[in-house]
Order: structure tokens, then sequence, then C-alpha cells
């Protein structure tokens, strides 16, 4: 026999001002199976939640309803004042009697009716709860961190530090990512390789940290802190046990005419090489794509030069599967097809370059040594270009957000342009200038009056060739004139896109991206480095565009989140899941086809004799989320979710 | 005397996004008509088309469901099969002579209060139009058999 409280909880004036409480109080004393009903001024207070104990343990209650506020904001007090006074914590339901009723209406009547309607049918609910325990499930204290630009390296260092293992990958043959191409950094113009090379080696010599570039994730499954993910291996074609980084091979290699990607296409390197002079690991690796040996089938230049003889052309990729409690999500961007850019003449003259480029041009490990030289000719400069938002809050080429670092970085670069080439001038084209940031302002001013870079706002309609100069033709809206400049160099400051396999991989590893492919926070403002999918964590530009204070700070709140994990042995989660009932289960799979998270497994039923009699869905409690999808999907109603049951919706139905 | 019709409209909403809604617009204090009974679930996906026939049933005059914006949903793509499984109930709803307009689907996100306090506005008017849901009632009348629970 149901032995139901009922709470009133008057929130000051804010519920009885509008609701009558002593009209719904008596309704509630005599619905069935009510054995007290109470009201009181603040509930969720000390005195409050005493009173509601007290009831409990005096009539012995089977469940409770508390009238009151949303339970998005009380649920979780007044569960825990039942569980201190005796009763499952799940045999609590909340009736949302102000944020749904007293708050929004004005008539008093028909706002009590509401009320009572409410009241009355959580109260058939909460009759048909279930008593339900914690899940509890193991923590594999061992972290993996995916990109090893200055975010991984960050996340994958702080995890490191405070005791734990940790497992970075990174598809590229080095660590460093993008900070690793820069020149200088703002505001401070440190030279970006100076602070992140002792980064990279920190985290390459760390006894914690296990390091696999050249290495892609392949298969993501599990549950947090359970993980399991099949790492792919690519051959390499050089034993990275033997070979000490001499470099011999790199050098003797015939091949050297291929465009070197970590120069942005503006120098060449050879068929086997290090994406840089100070990569970590600093060991070669061969672009099997060029290599003359795999075209033609001869050639093995590299391996007579190798004094250790650690070149292999046999070697394939290889598989490795491994156990780990979290995962921090740290994949990074690209820049922008340019080529969407038709009237700027990317491509077309070599001149016109990115942003990025002309990082590489300014960088003293670059293809020019650090002189700012024309990609065309070789000549410096005398004038150069620089158009901003070149792709960003762009509706018409589909990036409607803004990349957030361009207008940063072109300040930088004109600083640097003007420091390289004496009276070289700049001119920036600009929509607005976004410079918040400690020191950003100061800096971009300091570009505009000690640099003296000529800022012009407006946009830029078209570049074109005319007898050896790139003609720009914008207008200056601050002038309301169209203008037009001859430049010996345009750089775009082309938009930060998430990469181009983001949304791809956002399936293979379980969370969620938004229509450009960046990936999903649970709350864009109190949970920014969490994902939907508990245990995955997310650091730097992949989550949105960032510059490199931001990606750091958000790395090291992705550590802490993860050694929060890793603080405990096992793990307590709500226990509102789906439950399958095998005895009636027929086997059709509905759930599992239903089921985002991969949770529902097939079981097989066997006899004693150990012969199949059926085979069954089973839930897997630990990556059940409790969306219920799986209920309504179910033939043959064997699968429910707990806490919310198919005969506690019905009876709530009922009871309106 | 002249008493206006007051419908009784059932929601079922997700607790993530619409009952979020729902709750900014009590937070903001915006007004809309108590007309609505709000049941609670985890996700849209949780909402079987049985729910929605429990409540025309028990005599709601309308029927609201209302979840995450398609891509928002808390668990991926629970709303993606609400909307899918909705799409092919409502013809059967149809084939068996229940209006359609007396059903409505929506999708209303955490941010957007003022969206679910004027979707109710309309909501109810709209039903308010459509007059009481006699005709279920005599439906399960000439039937005699109850929906089993």
């Amino acid at each position: 026999m149901a032995k139901i409280g009922v709470f009133i909880c008057h929130c000051g004036e804010n519920i009885a001002a509008r609701i009558d409480c002593a009209r719904l109080l008596s309704a509630m004393d005599d619905h069935p199976g009510v054995s007290v009903s109470l009201e009181y001024k603040y509930f969720c207070s000390d005195p409050g939640q005493e009173n509601v104990k007290k009831a409990i343990r005096d009539n012995n209650l089977t469940g409770i309803v508390v009238a009151a506020c949303s339970p998005r904001m009380h649920e979780a007090t007044f569960r825990k004042a039942c569980a201190e006074a005796g009763l499952n914590p799940y045999l609590c339901e909340i009736a949302n009697i102000r944020e749904q009723c007293s708050w929004v209406h004005s008539d008093k009547d028909k706002a009590t009716e509401k009320a009572i309607d409410i009241t009355r049918s959580l109260i058939e609910k909460v009759k048909r709860n279930n008593e339900l325990q914690p899940i509890e499930v193991p923590v594999t204290r061992k972290a993996l961190v995916i990109g090893g630009g200055i975010a991984g390296i960050q996340a994958a260092l702080d995890i490191a530090n405070a005791g734990h293992e940790v497992v970075l990958v990174e598809r590229e043959p080095s660590l460093g990512g993008h900070m690793a191409q820069l020149s200088e950094t703002f505001p401070t113009l440190d030279c970006s390789q100076c602070i992140m090379t002792p980064r990279m080696v920190e985290a390459a010599q760390h006894p914690k940290i296990e390091l696999l570039t050249y290495s892609e994730i392949e298969q993501v499954d599990g549950f947090i802190g359970n993980f399991t993910v099949k790492i792919r291996k690519k051959a390499r074609y050089v034993d990275m046990n033997t070979c000490t980084g001499c470099g011999d091979c790199i050098q003797k290699c015939p091949q050297k005419k291929i465009s070197d990607e970590f120069d942005c296409n503006l120098g060449k390197r050879p068929a086997i090489y290090t994406p840089f002079a100070q990569a970590v690991p600093n060991i070669p690796v061969i672009d099997k794509e060029n290599c003359t040996y795999f075209k033609n089938g001869k050639c093995k230049v590299c391996a007579k030069a190798c004094p250790i003889d650690c070149i292999n052309f046999g070697m394939q990729d290889e598989f490795v599967n491994i156990e780990v409690g979290a995962i921090v999500v740290a994949t990074g961007f690209r820049i922008q097809n340019t080529a969407m850019y038709g009237e700027y003449g990317y491509g077309k003259y070599p001149d016109v370059i990115t942003g990025l480029q002309f990082e590489r041009l300014a960088s003293a490990s670059g293809p020019t040594a650090g002189k700012i030289r024309r990609p065309s000719d070789g000549k410096e400069p005398e004038t150069v270009v620089f158009i901003q938002c070149a792709g960003s809050r762009d509706p018409s080429k589909g990036v409607r957000y803004c990349s957030k670092i361009c207008c940063m970085y072109t300040a930088k670069h004109a600083m640097l342009y003007a420091h390289k080439v004496h009276g070289g001038k700049a001119h920036i084209f600009y929509m607005d200038i976004r410079a918040a940031g400690k020191g950003y302002d100061e800096f971009t001013r300091r570009a505009i009056e000690e640099d003296e870079a000529s800022y012009l706002r407006g946009r830029v309609s078209k570049v074109w060739q005319e007898n050896g100069k790139l003609i720009v033709r914008g207008v200056d809206t601050l002038l309301g004139k169209p203008v037009e400049i001859e430049a010996d160099m345009v750089v775009l400051a082309t938009a930060i896109t998430p990469q181009p396999d983001a949304k791809e991989f956002a399936r293979v590893i379980g969370i969620g991206c938004d229509e450009y492919g960046f990936y999903n926070e649970a709350h864009i403002k109190l949970r920014p480095v969490e994902t939907a999918t508990a245990g995955i964590y997310l650091a730097g530009a992949c989550q949105s565009p960032k510059d490199i204070p931001d990606s750091v700070s958000q790395a090291s709140a992705c550590a802490s989140k993860v050694i929060g994990l890793f603080s405990r042995d096992r793990l307590e989660r709500e226990p509102v899941i789906a439950m399958n009932n095998e005895a009636i289960c027929s086997g059709c799979w509905g759930c599992v086809v239903a089921c985002p998270y991969g949770a529902v497994e097939k079981k097989d039923i066997l006899s004693r004799s150990g012969e199949l009699i059926k085979r069954v869905a089973f839930v897997n409690p630990g990556l059940c989320q409790g969306c219920g999808t799986c209920v309504t999907f179910c033939r043959s109603n064997s699968i429910d979710l707990a806490g919310f049951t198919e005969k506690q919706i019905f009876a709530e139905v009922m009871g309106l | 005397m002249n008493e206006q019709f007051e419908p009784k409209i059932v929601a079922f909403v997700c607790t993530y996004c619409t009952y979020a809604g729902a709750d900014l617009a009590g937070t903001s204090r915006l007004k809309y008509p108590p007309n609505v009974r709000i049941v609670r679930l985890p996700c849209t996906g949780r909402i079987s088309p049985m729910f929605i026939l429990k409540a025309l049933q028990k005599g709601a005059d309308g029927v609201l469901v209302s979840g995450c914006h398609p891509g928002d949903c808390h668990f991926t793509s629970g709303n993606f099969h609400a909307r899918r499984r909705w799409t092919v109930f409502r013809a059967l709803l149809d084939f068996t002579g229940i209006p359609l307009d007396r059903i409505r689907f929506s999708w209303i996100s955490a941010a957007e209060g003022v969206k679910f306090a004027e979707l109710i506005s309309s909501l109810t008017e709209d039903i308010r139009k459509l007059g009481p849901f006699e005709q279920y009632k005599a439906m399960i009348h000439e039937t005699e058999t109850p929906v089993s629970l």
C-alpha cells in the first residue's frame, strides 16, 4: 500500500501569491494513497528539509512529491533529504509549480487547478517508482590525448605530472601542430618554436607519457573510465628503435622536389624527411607516395646511406589496442581552402599567400630563413596588403563565425614586416578589429602607431596583376571612397576551419559537432571542456577557433577534469538507464538500431548443455546514458527505462 | 452565459531542451495560458506514440511533443528518432480519423523561453477554435476496449 507524502512549498510569495496553497493542500489530502500533506514557506531551507525528513520517518512513507520549483533547481536537495531519512532517493518526484505554473499564469483559480493536476499526476507516478541504486563502474587510471599540438601536449603534461599514465597520439610524424609553424607569437613577439620545442621534448621524455606519432585513432569503444581504443601506427619505413636521427638518409635522397607541407608548400623536401629541424621524435619517415623506390621499385639510396641499417621497406601498419579511462580530444584546426576566393587570385598569382604562409616566410626556420621574400621572384616586397576576414564572417562562403585570431596575427604580421623590411608599407583591410585579451588592444595600437601599418576599414573586391604588380581594389568605408593599391604581395587572413575529417572523427569517438564540424561541449558556459559523452573532453581549436593562451588554459582545464576523474577507484552514475527483460525479449534488435551509444549488445542465452537457446538484447549499464529511445523501439515491450518506466508515465498521464 | 471553452493540452517534452525552455519562460516571468500540462521525459526519443493516444483517451483536446532542435539533442539522435516516428505515426492517425491539427510537433531549445510561451499561446488558441475533442471519446465509447497499461 502506497504511503505518499506531499510537500507544498510557498517559496515565500513566489508560489503562494498565484496559487491557493490551502486549496492545493486539501485537494491532495483527499487523493488516494496520500498519507501526509504539509505546506511550508521554504521547504528547501534547513528546517523545511527537517520537516520532510521527520514526515518520512514518522509516517513510514513509500514516496514523496515536493510541489515547489523546477526539479532542475532542487531535485538533488530533496533526494538527499530522502536518503538521510532512510528513503531511497529515487522515490522522490518534484512537481514544478513555480517556473511552469505560478510564475507564468496570472489567473489564480486556473493556476491552482493546474498545480493540482501537476501534483496529482506526479503522485500517480511516484507510486510506481522503484528503488534504484547508483551504478558503480571501475576507472582505468590512464588517459588518451588525441593531437600533439600545444593543447594536446599541455593536457598530456598536466595529467602526467599528476602521476597518471598518458598515451599521446599525433597523426603527423612529429609533435608540434600549428604552433611549431609560427614565427613569433602575439602579443609579446616571443619566438614560437623557442617556447614550443622545450614542451615537445618534455612530453617526449616524460616517464609517464607514451608517445605515438604518425598514428591515428581507428576505433573507440567503451564508456567513462573504461574505453578501449584501437590505434593504427602507420608504417614509417624507418626503425624507430635503432634510428639515431643522424639525417644521412635525408641528405642522400635523390628525390628533392616534393612540396613541403610544413612550409605550406613554399619550400621543397625529399621523400625521406623529418617535417622540421626540431622534430620530436627526430626520426625520419618515408613519404610512400613520392618515394622513387615505392614508385619504380628501384633506388634504396637512403638504405645504402644509413650507417646502421634501420630502413625497412617492408614495414606494415601496426594496430594496437589500449585501455584508457578518459580521452582528451585536441585535434586542432585547418585553414580554409582559399580557392573559395577566386577574386583574390589565390593559386593564380604566386604572390597572393595565406597568413600561415607568411608565418613560414617570417620564421627563421622557414624556406627564406626569416627574410620576407616574394614567392614568385624572391624580391623583397615594398608594399604588402593584408586582407582580414578572408573567409571568416562571410555567410556566402559558409563561415558565419569569427576566426578570432586573425585580427591579432595580422597586426603581428604588419609589425614583423615593418621590422624586417625597413621602409616597407603595410596596408590592412579590416571589417572590425577584435582585439580582446590581455595586452591585445595595446598590441594592435602598436602596429598602427609605432610600426605605421595603415588600417583601411572596408572589403576588397578584386585582386589582379598588372605590370608585375598586384592591384588591390577595395573600399575605405570611413572615407566612403574606393581604393586601389599597387602591392608586391597580398596576404589573406584565411578562416580557421575544423579538420576536414572532423565530422567523421566525431562519429568514431562518439561526440557531437556543430554544423561546421567544431566539437560540441556539454554546456557552452558551464561545462565548456566536457562533451555530452561522459569521459571525453575537448581542448584547443577543435572546439572553436582559439589562440594559444586559450588553448593552453582549456587543455589544463581538461587535465584537471581527468585528474578529478582519476582521483576515485570507482565512479557513481545516475541509475536512469534502460533494462531488458530477457524472458520476453524477442531479439528483433530494434534497440540496437535505436541506441545512439552502441550500449545494446547481443547476448547468448545458453542451455545447461551449452546449446544456444536464444539471443537477447543486453544493455551495458556503463554505456547507457538513459535517453530511452530503445524503449519506444522495443516491439516485445521488454526494455524499460528506470525512473521513466512505461507504467510510471502512463500513470502520470492518467493522473492529469 | 457564454463561457469560453478551456482546452486541456498535454505536452510531452524532453528534460534537456524544452523542459528547460519552459523553466526559462518561468524565470523570465513570461505569461501564457494555463491549459498545458507538461510530462517530463529524458528525451523525445522516449516518447511512444502510445503516450499520445493515452493522453487523447484521457480527455486531452490537444497534444504537444517538443524537444531539442535537430542536431542539438543531448543524446545525439533521440530527436531524429522521434521525428521519424512522428512522420510514420501521423499517417496512421490520419487513417484512423484523428485530426492531425490536434497534435503539434515542435523544437524548443533551453534558450527559447519566449518561443515556448508563444507556442503555448498559439497552440491553446488553435485548439480552442477546434473545440472539445468529443470525437475520440465517442470512439472509445463505441469500442469499449481501453488501452491496456
